[in-house]
């Protein structure tokens, strides 16, 4: 089994490589990128006119299976993955049970296997039920495919039970990935704290919420050594705390949401829950501090926090309604448009972004297109028009602020190991 | 989307005033021998309180009956909200029935304007959460009018919980909206400094003296620190600091009135003696609630 994808512009950052050529996959690993590649009986792809980059790699996703089924599985939420140029996604340990042990991390293993058509990477929890008190069975769970541990959602609270958990993710070479959120700081808010939130009389999440915990994170970090990853960073304070460690040396990173990027607490539109996640939209002048950072390298990945929630569930008051939106398929075309179009960051640049940047902080031995490396790739224009019906998406939920929107650019054709799971219609 | 009433920051200035003209024609009626009219006879305002009150859904009801209109009133307790039904089903299965209008009061800030989204039926907010109260601006305003020729160049302090209130919201989207000087005053972790960008003509301080300082207007908000959060303010010393005494009235204009969208509690925002002071105008507050609601139920479905 082979496929020849021909004449698009290949970059792959990994191996510093940014040409017109094709790429050649049999047997589901790359056998070479070179112009005028054929084998006798593979499948062509034209990709003329349009960028050819190793698999996309989203970070941090909720699949919502096991417990969740009616808002997420596996196999909806891998093709939307799919769908959105991802090939590879890594799933939040918040269903239920909660992924807190290997059993829970077989399961999801066992069952991507079997239904999903992108590659799934289960990160575990670091206590027990993401209560925050008692650490869980790390080792095991890393011996049954974790890749990293968090306690998304559900931040650890407690200083020593974080400095343990980072202790032991060190011992065991797991990038540990925090929610940064003082809950004693949100106090049960809906959105940021700011004009709008006082506007409209809701409860606001200050910004000092997520730097308070951030601050204390990064310190414990240089204590115990940990690989520290901020997840969905969206306060100026956080990415200038978390770039100030880096280049102290410290192994630590952090992701940005499209969403962050993309909007601000000026753009939602009056309770209306497809705005309301956690982090909030942030003010003006934090999301042109993601940009930056994004821009300046202080940024490693763009993560979606891809976060289904029924309808039913966002039908509500706006208080009552669950925080988060689905992302996986508006990614690209909300990096190019905020990023790439506006001169931001190279079309090199978000590819890293989006491949070397993530695996860099998830070590899932993926991310490039160098001869002999697993056949993941992603297939995107930069120029094609296209508009977002969110009732047409492959999710099984609809929680998005950008449906009907028209997007320049987005994903056209997405192969996992050597197979084409997913092409624009 | 019908149109009802949701806020009084969407309305323009032309809209509020010909609601408080209309107001002025009802106050009349409420003293007269006989004080039913037929203006929306055969219509039907279904009452929702999702929050215990009363004065405000007997004014509305009694707005309503002098209408000539025929209202029920629903309050959350004995209701299908108690089995769980959601928000949107319930008012699905009302609008089912055909009332004319909704008047709806709710603890969720922005309940009514999620609801008016998907409901044919107009939707009057009769308190949302901490947002908006649009008819206890419009009451406030007419009973401010009944003792000044214009809005225009008045000074108005608002004191007390300004974080948590919906009627200091409204009226502040009201009054800027007609060039008043407004001064929002309160403890200081009640009073966010984003409020100063509310409207124009906002100022903030937490001193009581400053705020009352020249004021043509002490508006007096109900304070409930038994259902804060949080212990935002030390509950024992709020009298001390931020309750309305006979005293500060000398720092106001000679004719400032003390105004309360009720109920009081003595002793607690304001002194027996202010509540009970001749230039304290709360009871023609709420006579004006009346005349007011009928003007919004005229305006809505009429």
């Amino acid at each position: 089994m082979s496929i020849v994808i021909k004449n698009g512009r290949v970059i792959d950052p990994a191996s510093q490589t940014d040409r017109v050529a094709d790429v050649l996959i049999v047997d589901g690993r790359v056998a070479g990128v070179a112009p005028n590649l054929s084998s006798p009986k593979a499948e062509v792809f034209d990709a003329t006119g349009m960028i050819v980059a190793p698999g996309f790699i989203d970070m941090h996703v909720h699949l919502r299976e096991p417990g969740f089924e009616h808002a997420e599985t596996i196999e909806s939420g891998s093709r939307a993955a799919a769908a959105g140029g991802f090939t590879s996604v890594c799933c939040m340990p918040n269903t239920k049970p909660v992924n807190d042990s290997a059993t829970v991390t077989s399961y999801i293993v066992e069952r991507a296997r079997r239904k999903a058509v992108v590659n799934v990477f289960p990160i575990g929890a670091i206590t027990k039920g993401s209560a925050g008190e008692e650490l869980a069975a790390i080792g095991a769970m890393k011996e049954a495919g974790a890749v990293a541990i968090s306690d998304d959602g559900l931040p650890v609270m407690s200083a020593r039970v974080m400095r343990r958990a980072m202790e032991f993710a060190r011992s065991y070479d797991l990038p540990i990935i925090q929610h940064c959120e003082d809950l004693n700081l949100s106090a049960g808010g809906d959105m940021h704290e700011g004009a709008n939130s006082v506007r409209w009389g809701l409860r606001g999440i200050p910004a000092a919420a997520e730097d308070v915990m951030a601050a204390r994170d990064l310190l414990l970090a240089e204590l115990t050594g940990a690989r520290y990853h901020i997840a969905h960073v969206s306060t100026r304070n956080a990415v200038a705390m978390v770039d100030y460690a880096r280049k102290r040396g410290l192994p630590v990173s952090c992701e940005a949401t499209p969403h962050h990027f993309a909007l601000s607490d000026q753009d939602m539109a009056p309770y209306d829950s497809n705005y309301k996640m956690k982090p909030p939209l942030r003010s003006v002048r934090d999301r042109a501090a993601v940009v930056e950072a994004i821009a300046a390298g202080a940024v490693s990945a763009i993560a979606t926090d891809h976060a289904p929630h029924p309808g039913s569930e966002k039908m509500q008051e706006f208080e009552r309604c669950p925080f988060g939106i689905i992302g996986l398929e508006t990614a690209i075309a909300l990096s190019l448009q905020e990023l790439v179009h506006t001169g931001k960051i190279t079309l090199n640049r978000l590819v890293e972004l989006f491949t070397t940047g993530p695996e860099s902080v998830m070590r899932l031995g993926r991310g490039t297109l160098a001869t002999g490396a697993l056949g993941d790739v992603t297939v995107f224009s930069t120029e094609l028009t296209w508009t977002y019906d969110v009732n047409q998406s492959h999710s099984r939920s609809r929680n998005s602020p950008f449906d009907g929107k028209t997007f320049r650019g987005g994903p056209v054709a997405t192969v996992v190991g050597g197979e084409m799971v997913w092409r624009r219609g | 989307m019908s149109a009802g009433l949701l806020g009084i920051e969407e309305l323009d200035r032309a809209e509020i005033e010909a609601i408080l003209a209309r107001a002025k024609d009802f106050q009349p009626i409420q003293s007269q021998t006989v004080k039913k009219l037929d203006t929306l006879r055969g219509k039907m305002i279904v009452n929702l309180f999702y929050e215990a009150s009363t004065r405000t859904r007997t004014s509305f009801e009694i707005a309503a009956k002098r209408l000539g209109a025929d209202a029920v009133s629903i309050t959350a307790s004995g209701s299908s909200v108690s089995k769980g039904e959601s928000l949107v089903d319930t008012l699905n299965t009302l609008a089912a029935m055909r009332p004319d209008a909704i008047v709806m009061r709710h603890a969720a800030s922005g309940a009514p304007h999620f609801l008016a989204r998907h409901l044919p039926t107009p939707i009057i907010n009769a308190g949302d959460g901490t947002h908006e109260h649009p008819t206890q601006a419009l009451l406030d305003a007419r009973t401010i009018l009944d003792r000044r020729t214009r809005l225009e160049g008045l000074r108005v302090a608002i004191i007390g919980d300004i974080a948590h209130s919906r009627v200091a919201r409204s009226n502040v989207h009201l009054l800027s909206k007609f060039g008043v000087e407004i001064v929002l005053c309160g403890p200081a972790s009640l009073l966010p400094v984003e409020l100063a960008q509310l409207a124009p003509g906002v100022r903030l301080t937490t001193d009581i003296r400053e705020a009352i300082s020249d004021a043509d207007v002490i508006m007096m908000l109900r304070v409930q620190l038994e259902r804060q959060h949080e212990a935002a303010f030390p509950a024992s010393e709020y009298f001390r600091f931020y309750g309305l005494r006979l005293e500060h009235l000398d720092l106001a204009k000679p004719d400032a009135i003390v105004m309360h969208p009720g109920p009081i509690n003595r002793g607690r925002e304001l002194s027996s003696e202010v509540a009970d002071f001749q230039r304290s105008v709360i009871l023609n507050q709420v006579e004006n609630g009346i005349a007011v609601r009928m003007a919004v139920l005229e305006k809505v479905i009429g």
